[in-house]
């Protein structure tokens, strides 16, 4: 039987079984008691008591309290997958089979929460490692990270066997297939650095989606942190042609592209190891269409990203560490142009730690993926990017 | 005059008698057993509780993930967090038994808020705290869980969801106390800084506080009020703030600064003893403000806290210098060199001090009058971070993937 023949057996499966589940009206609201739970505790009381309801099923009802979590927010996620486990926890222990068939089901069903499939394929592996094992490698797309990421590092593991047995050139295509699949930052770091040490070429920025090309204005002042709230112009709009008061005279618009491979954008570089001022980066993201999307920014200063003029985040936290994804924006990409101001306050603190004044900003969907620019340019190399900074 | 054993009027009263002195016993039992949170019932890490002298290895289990949350121990059972994932996004709440370290149940959660964190430390940072009843675990992500002893899920809640500022990127870590039956969770940090009063029943807000926008990782301890009440102590870099844990309302107030690392400790008088300017004895006065009692700038604590015996106080510098002080004058007593460093807090009944070094080095000492002596110790050859609980004569430690119960020596 193909895994075509058997993913839409079990798919069937699953889809009778949730149907009849979906009959079971008390069981149905209590899960949807549970799926109402808001911020705050709103809802708290209810959710409790329903949850108390829903452990009471049986092994069958496993996948539907899963299937549930298609859709709710955080927390309700958190109470279902909770309830999930307590399920199975006490049929194994009173020596029960978890249906097999219809977890394969779910986590066959891609258009499932993330998080659940993930949670089904463990419970298969808790009751059935030899099946899971077997699952694994057809995960590689996967459109959930943490279920691709045991089929890269299957792949890392793969390609380093075969660098050990002196079989470089099939290492370089399977260590580029891992590339290809990862989306962990630990695992793109081992496959790119592999790749690297076999002399391949690896465009990281382009597998990231880091936005290279900027263009900053600055400094202006922030003694006494006072410039995160002050709404210096290029708040109020961007004219690249503009010149402005900033905190040592007029300040114009000017070119910063980066090469950093990880799309780290170093304003020192453009103004030097100044404290206590503020600048601005600008940047357009030309979109085929309209799009759910995320920017993820990694960032150790105070600062506020506005997407199409409006403010999508803020925050004003120094030097407390900085990695790739740091923070990561819910945003809504329009077909066409989109552009992207980003505020970046640097502070008063002298220690050597504190010199950095720079971001990293990538813009992918909810897995990661990179969402690339119909107008990105090739990625500059280090005499690119100082040629045009310096035009 | 000879009881008439035989009277059934005396045997009622026997009885009754001895049914008293059992419960009273169970209660005493129950309460000197229990390690509810972070450094324990007297909230410094001292306890009454027998401990061998030369505990060994009881039994050891693996954790998933990382952690340097303590474990809490209510009645026979340990609970204990981790984090794992790849970015440590999946939390998760354990419950074993004491006695052999067997899992009894198993909650995961998912984290609703930031996972970012230094390498040296932990989503799983804040220890567990329980009011005998529930089982409440907060997280740096801000996820906070609710549970029976059973691993029912009572309630939950996320504070970055509700605040969604509120984050730190090396990581909190800031270990949760239940003070006058509230939940108290001290987010202090950079950006949304805030202190939150938590009821226990649903876990709703009864009060939310902003407090001084700068990162902090020291703990709220409980302190006893004037009133005999409990109250919480907030400490932060600009002082230690003492509040009415219903209301959030501050009833008396340390105002010369103190660290961001290691927490305060409180004496069974309701006295507090900061690390600020060294270490700073201070109680309470009628007008809201507090009066020093001592100040030892030699007793600079490093990362663990002091710890406050009934007539010593105990500190670790960051020299993983230990240094007993008399806890009415503050003076130096003695003081001798550990094996560190040592990031943990210790622990100390009134014979003798339990710590343990980063490098996984287990060591007592003995407690003198005039010294203190190094006399067990135990190569544990893993990274500890955490402060040991300490129950029916065991402590119990872990590193990010182990969890140890040193007890009686077998045999």
């Amino acid at each position: 039987m193909t895994i075509f023949k058997t993913i839409s057996i079990l798919t069937l499966s699953s889809v009778l079984t949730n149907s009849l589940f979906a009959k079971e009206a008390p069981y149905s609201e209590a899960i949807e008691v549970i799926k109402a739970v808001q911020n705050e505790g709103e809802g708290n009381e209810a959710a409790a008591a329903a949850w108390k309801q829903i452990i009471q099923g049986d092994a069958t009802s496993v996948v539907p309290v899963l299937e549930a979590m298609n859709g709710s927010n955080g927390l309700a996620s958190n109470w279902l997958i909770s309830a999930a486990q307590a399920i199975v926890d006490r049929e194994l222990t009173n020596g029960n089979a978890l249906p097999l068939e219809q977890l394969g089901a779910f986590l066959m069903d891609t258009r499932q929460e993330a998080r659940a499939r993930r949670l089904a394929f463990e419970l298969i592996q808790r009751v059935d490692p030899e099946t899971a094992q077997q699952l694994v490698p057809g995960m590689i797309n996967d459109p959930s990270n943490a279920l691709r990421r045991d089929a890269v590092a299957g792949l890392l593991d793969e390609a380093e066997a075969m660098v050990e047995a002196e079989k470089k050139p099939a290492a370089s295509i399977v260590y580029r297939q891992a590339l290809g699949a990862a989306r962990d930052i630990d695992q793109v770091e081992s496959a790119s650095k592999a790749l690297q040490e076999l002399g391949q070429k690896v465009d990281l920025p382009k597998h990231f989606g880091f936005l290279m090309h900027w263009s900053v204005v600055g400094p202006f002042d922030n003694t006494e942190r006072k410039g995160f709230d002050t709404v210096f112009p290029p708040e109020e709009g961007v004219d690249l042609t503009g010149e402005y008061d900033g905190k040592a005279g007029k300040v114009s618009w000017s070119r910063l592209a980066t090469s950093d491979n990880y799309g780290m954008v170093d304003v020192n570089k453009a103004y030097g190891p100044l404290k206590e001022v503020t600048a601005y980066a600008f940047t357009e993201y030309e979109s085929p269409s309209d799009q759910p999307a995320q920017l993820r920014l990694g960032c150790k200063n105070a600062w506020k990203i506005w997407l199409n003029g409006e403010l999508v985040f803020a925050r004003d936290e120094y030097h407390r560490g900085i990695r790739i994804d740091q923070y990561q924006l819910p945003v809504n990409l329009q077909k066409g142009k989109n552009t992207l101001l980003v505020k970046l306050c640097q502070n008063e603190q002298e220690e050597d730690w504190t010199v950095q004044w720079q971001f990293q900003l990538r813009v992918c969907d909810a897995t990661g993926t990179a969402l690339l620019a119909t107008n990105r340019l090739p990625t500059p190399t280090s005499r690119q990017a100082r040629a045009r900074n310096e035009s | 005059m000879k009881a008439n054993l035989e009277c059934p009027r005396y045997q009622t009263l026997l009885m009754m008698k001895l049914t008293l002195t059992l419960f009273l016993c169970s209660l005493t039992f129950s309460a000197a057993e229990d390690w509810r949170q972070f450094r324990g019932p007297s909230g410094s890490g001292y306890t009454k509780s027998s401990i061998p002298e030369k505990p060994e290895v009881a039994w050891s289990l693996d954790l998933p993930g990382k952690g340097l949350s303590s474990p809490i121990i209510v009645g026979e059972h340990v609970y204990l967090t981790s984090s794992s994932g790849a970015s440590q996004e999946r939390l998760h709440v354990f419950c074993f038994k004491a006695s052999d370290g067997a899992k009894v149940w198993e909650r995961q959660f998912f984290s609703t808020g930031r996972t970012m964190c230094h390498d040296k430390t932990a989503v799983a940072a804040p220890t567990p705290v329980s009011d005998g009843k529930r089982i409440l675990a907060l997280f740096s992500s801000n996820d906070l869980f609710c549970l029976d002893l059973e691993g029912n899920v009572l309630w939950l809640r996320g504070l970055t969801n509700d605040y969604p500022n509120a984050s730190n990127s090396l990581g909190l870590a800031s270990s949760p106390i239940i003070a006058d039956g509230v939940f108290i969770a001290h987010v202090e940090n950079d950006s949304e800084s805030f202190a939150a009063g938590i009821e226990l029943e649903a876990g709703k807000n009864l009060w939310k506080k902003d407090r001084t926008k700068r990162a902090n990782w020291t703990s709220p301890i409980v302190v006893k009020g004037a009133d005999g009440k409990e109250l919480a102590a907030l400490q932060g870099s600009k002082g230690v703030d003492v509040v009415d844990p219903k209301t959030g309302a501050v009833v008396w107030r340390y105002d010369e600064g103190a660290s961001t690392i290691p927490s305060s400790a409180a004496d069974a008088q309701g006295n507090l003893y900061i690390p600020s300017n060294g270490l700073t004895a201070v109680k309470p006065r009628k007008d809201g403000k507090s009066e020093q009692l001592w100040r030892n700038a030699g007793m600079r604590p490093g990362t663990a806290s002091p710890l406050v015996q009934e007539a010593k106080v105990f500190v670790i510098t960051n020299a993983n210098v230990l240094t007993c002080g008399d806890l009415e004058s503050g003076a130096r007593v003695w003081r001798m060199r550990l094996e560190g460093p040592i990031g943990g807090s210790p622990v100390a009944n009134d014979s003798h001090l339990y710590a343990f070094s980063e490098k996984g080095l287990f060591q007592v000492v003995q407690l003198g009058e005039e010294k203190g002596e190094v006399i067990h110790t135990v190569d544990l050859g893993e990274m500890i971070q955490c402060t040991p609980a300490v129950a029916d004569e065991a402590l119990y430690v872990r590193s990010n993937g182990r969890l140890w119960k040193l007890g009686k020596a077998q045999g």
